[in-house]
């Protein structure tokens, strides 16, 4: 009986959300109607010369929201530590997370020999943000990868927590007072105040490659610190396991 | 469209379609996670061909790699087979 009404439930939805797909027009040309939106943020992405029209529209005509999704994934990964706070073990040099074996020849070397290159990728991705698809967001995961290859490979590696709070807390301080400096200039929140520069130069874009370099060191530093808590409980359950047993 | 097109976009959706199955009928949660990651893995691909770069970026970095590596910390944390009620 159960079974059914889910299997209802589900096909109700499904019926309501592909009447609304069936609904939207896609590859109907907007641009030639500049009273739209979509219109008016592609003629002003040229204004604005910035290579990249998704940046342009992410960091400055919606640059609001994009304050908004930094501080939610800054409220995640708070949460997360404060959660985790009890069962985490502070680890150092002399200290090391102890795990069962060490690591393979093969892995170690790799290990080192790849971690800048994952870190210069990860730079270019978020430096290049208006000129190259990528970003902010997309640097900084990256970034983050390549500090979980070390957390996994070496035993004595260890993050210090203190210098990724701050980076975090430096990086989205960095965010909001360019904000609030545009309004000191006598222009909006968050709108441009520097020289646009060139199109497709390095230096094009006013603030948008300032905000994104920000947002890139903030999401790096929130990511290590998830993963560097996450992997930090293990160490404590397998020694509540060996005490058991 | 051309043929090759089409021929991604078919065995894409039948890959997707198999690994979503497979996530839900597997008991082994680790197996599981890996088929996850093969749906992201597929997404990403299919919006890279409907010419959105950026948000097959984001999707590649974060649905295949993040959500992989978090979900198998979790396992690990926690039991590793799921069993019946």
């Amino acid at each position: 009986m159960k079974k059914f009404i889910v299997l209802l439930l589900v096909a109700t939805l499904g019926y309501f959300m592909l009447d609304a797909f069936f609904a939207i027009d896609f590859g109907i040309n907007h641009i030639k109607d500049l009273g739209s939106v979509s219109a008016q943020y592609l003629v002003n992405t040229k204004v604005l010369k910035v290579a990249n029209a998704v940046t342009s529209i992410v960091v400055n005509f919606r640059g609001f929201d994009t304050l908004g999704e930094v501080t939610v994934l800054f409220l995640a990964s708070t949460g997360l530590g404060s959660v985790l706070f009890r069962k985490r073990k502070v680890h150092t040099k002399l200290n090391p997370r102890r795990t069962s074996t060490e690591s393979s020849k093969i892995l170690t070397t790799a290990g080192k020999i790849l971690f800048p290159m994952i870190l210069l990728l990860g730079a270019y991705v978020f430096i290049h943000g208006h000129l190259t698809p990528g970003g902010g967001f997309q640097g900084g995961v990256i970034i983050a990868t390549g500090f979980l290859l070390l957390l996994v490979t070496f035993r004595k590696f260890a993050v210090n927590h203190s210098t990724l709070t701050w980076t975090e807390a430096l990086a989205g301080a960095t965010f909001a007072g360019i904000g609030l400096f545009g309004l000191t200039v006598g222009k909006n929140f968050l709108e441009n105040f520097l020289p646009t520069g060139t199109l497709n130069n390095l230096w094009s874009g006013g603030i948008i490659g300032i905000i994104y370099v920000a947002v890139g060191f903030k999401v790096a530093a929130e990511l290590t610190g998830i993963l560097d808590t996450m992997l930090s409980i293990t160490v404590d359950v397998e020694d509540e396991e060996s005490t058991e047993n | 469209m051309n043929t090759l097109t089409v021929i991604m976009i078919v065995l894409g959706s039948i890959l997707m379609i198999l690994a979503a199955l497979f996530a839900i009928i597997k008991k082994d949660l680790l197996v599981a996670t890996i088929a996850t990651s093969v749906i992201s893995l597929v997404l990403s691909v299919f919006f890279f061909m409907l010419q959105a770069p950026d948000v097959a970026l984001t999707e590649a970095a974060i649905g295949v790699a993040l959500t992989t590596i978090i979900f198998v910390i979790a396992i690990k944390v926690t039991k590793r087979n799921e069993e019946n009620n």
